[in-house]
């Protein structure tokens, strides 16, 4: 009696009580039983979706959705991985994807029940963290590049080695991210961002101690808000987050470094901790479906995976190369890969860099 | 009898959310994963001695130590104009300060960043009043004035507290012998406030040891904190062996400081430990 109450569908309070409850006492969610409070627990970036899609998914399979957001895959690992919820769908990015796969941390999907894979563009497919395709569905992808002010910046700006020039002493914003930070700095290098090198990352640490006094923060999200309030001239940025602050200032430009960058795909895929891996499934193929995630690029303006979705977009966009870079733009870009064993040499470095400053 | 039933629910949180936590981190700070396996390892604990972790501990223990200091210097006044007889809106006063801790840790703490930055409300204010602009976001000022606004009232109502408690007839009787408001306040209040103090300083100092929001917030992630690494090691790099090391280590260090700031006391009764 108590537990229908609880598992009935209603506000944001009531499902994260549910959450906890659930977390808590470790309840299996059949407990629950009966149709529409079927559950399913979606772990997404921040500001990451159109919220709306979620409630027209819950009109239409009858299936309750638990959203909780996080800021980067490390914590979405380490959250995941310490158990607690049950997370039936995960948005993490290619290589953390690669790491859960290698951990037997996924469940494999059944292909059969996401029919609108079909949307999803070749390039997007057998990529080296996912090749057979079994475990992620692409939701968007981008790159990594410099965001900057067109009235503080007059210079092209096609190099990541612009981000070192002491002009712009205290005007640049770095990602406060050991992966993302010290993998452009072995682009710049010339260097795979991959690399494990020790004599490779030496020289990045060098590189990267060598431009600290020049970089106003090493920040997250808040970067947003700096750019556009025109708090610094650069920033490293992804190309979807770049996007949206151009749309907000009208001085911002991007620009993808001839050294090459990071491409990325963020893909959805279904963590071992999943109770209910169908729910799981139904909403994979609801996020691929062309309306829906039509509502998603026009929401988050990232780029999307999906043909038909693409299809649809203003020519200028889909033909921008600095949001739709073809492969051929991206021949000097990787994808991050997992290098689950080299954390501790890039936490030294990162570590180092920091505590130099004085 | 009754006494331990009533006991008995603290009891059990405190083991189950305490003490059984506490052995977890030691567990993990001396062990270490090899072929699969945790065995004993002092290795982890070993490391937090290399001097790049103790130059991160000893830039923590210089920030925290100012901020709790600059907390002392306003919250003690604070504290004492609270208590003073002549003060009527002493409730009105208590509530402006605490009201502030009901709203969001984080957003406080966002907050100043729209203030501080080049661009923000008080430049702003500044440059229309013709004033030089300031500029100390993410610098060493702003994550100690981060803390400081954070943790004031941790400092002044423990020490109001106390000084609220002090018999009046006291300071009375001081002040017909002869004592100065000065010497009244130096030979009669403060020995007497000394509890609240030692309180209030322990509960600034150890938030601010460990923090790790405000210095990457307000610090722009300029330098690693203690409470950064520890954050890092258990988000990014999953080494929980370090991380427990480091917290283990930080816990003994504030446990010793605490134990030495008691016995310069000299009695165990009152205050907070």
């Amino acid at each position: 009696m108590k537990k229908n109450q609880v598992c009935q569908r209603s506000g944001v309070f009531r499902a994260l009580l549910l959450a906890a409850l659930l977390a808590a006492a470790l309840l299996p969610l059949s407990a629950c039983g009966g149709g529409n409070t079927e559950t399913v627990i979606v772990y997404n970036w921040g500001d990451y979706i159109d919220q709306s899609v979620l409630r027209d998914f819950e009109r239409e399979y009858g299936i309750h959705v638990i959203y909780e957001e996080f800021d980067t895959n490390e914590s979405m690992y380490a959250k995941i991985k310490a158990g607690g919820t049950a997370y039936d769908v995960a948005i993490p990015s290619d290589y953390m994807i690669k790491r859960m796969i290698d951990e037997d941390g996924l469940i494999k999907i059944n292909m059969d029940n996401i029919p609108n894979y079909v949307h999803i563009e070749d390039r997007f497919k057998n990529l080296s963290y996912d090749p057979l395709n079994e475990y992620s569905v692409p939701f968007f992808w981008g790159t990594v590049g410099i965001l900057f002010n067109k009235t503080m910046v007059d210079e092209p700006v096609d190099s990541w080695e612009i981000l070192w020039d002491k002009k712009y002493a205290k005007e640049i914003f770095m990602l406060d991210s050991q992966r993302d930070s010290i993998g452009i700095t072995l682009k710049l290098l010339g260097y795979s961002l991959n690399s494990d090198d020790a004599d490779e990352l030496e020289a990045a640490k060098a590189k990267l101690i060598e431009q600290m006094p020049l970089v106003q923060a090493y920040v997250g999200d808040e970067v947003k808000d700096k750019m556009i309030a025109g708090e610094g001239a650069m920033a490293v940025v992804w190309s979807g987050d770049a996007l949206n602050m151009m749309l907000e200032n009208e001085d911002l430009d991007f620009a993808l470094p001839r050294e090459g960058t990071n491409i990325w795909t963020d893909a959805m895929v279904i963590p071992t901790t999943s109770r209910n891996p169908e729910a799981a499934e139904k909403f994979i193929n609801y996020m691929c479906e062309t309306e829906i995630a039509a509502r998603n690029c026009d929401y988050i303006n990232y780029s999307t995976p999906h043909r038909e979705v693409l299809a649809a977009l203003p020519e200028e966009l889909k033909e921008d190369i600095r949001f739709y870079p073809g492969e051929n733009d991206l021949a000097m870009s990787e994808y991050f890969e997992d290098l689950s064993a080299m954390l501790p040499v890039y936490d030294r470095i990162w570590t180092e860099v920091k505590a130099v400053y004085e | 009898m009754r006494k331990k039933l009533l006991n008995g629910p603290y009891l059990a949180w405190m083991l189950i959310f305490a003490i059984l936590p506490l052995f977890i981190v030691v567990w993990y700070a001396l062990t270490a994963e090899i072929g699969g396996e945790r065995s004993f390892s002092a290795g982890s604990l070993a490391r937090v001695f290399e001097p790049i972790y103790l130059r991160v501990l000893w830039r923590s223990l210089k920030l925290a130590a100012v901020s709790t200091l600059l907390c002392f210097f306003f919250g003690y006044p604070v504290a004492l104009i609270l208590t003073s007889r002549q003060f009527k809106r002493r409730t009105i006063l208590v509530v402006l300060i605490v009201l502030p801790m009901w709203m969001n840790f984080l957003a406080r703490t966002y907050a100043w960043l729209t203030l501080l930055e080049k661009n923000g409300v008080i430049n702003s204010v500044l440059s229309f009043l013709h004033l030089p602009a300031l500029s100390i976001l993410y610098t060493d000022a702003a994550v100690v004035l981060g803390m400081v606004y954070n943790f004031l009232p941790f400092m002044i109502l423990p020490i109001y507290s106390v000084l609220y408690k002090i018999d009046h007839s006291l300071i009375e009787a001081a002040e017909d012998l002869g004592a100065t408001p000065l010497v009244t306040f130096r030979r009669v209040i403060f020995p007497q406030s000394l509890a609240g103090a030692l309180s209030g300083v322990i509960m600034v100092f150890m938030p601010a040891m460990t923090t790790f929001v405000i210095p990457r917030l307000l610090g722009g992630g300029q330098y690693t904190l203690i409470g950064n690494l520890i954050e890092q090691q258990f988000l990014t790099t999953y080494d929980w062996g370090f991380g427990s090391a480091l917290s283990l280590f930080l816990m003994a260090l504030l446990l010793v400081t605490g134990a030495l700031l008691m016995r310069s006391r000299g009695d165990g009764e009152g205050g907070l430990w």
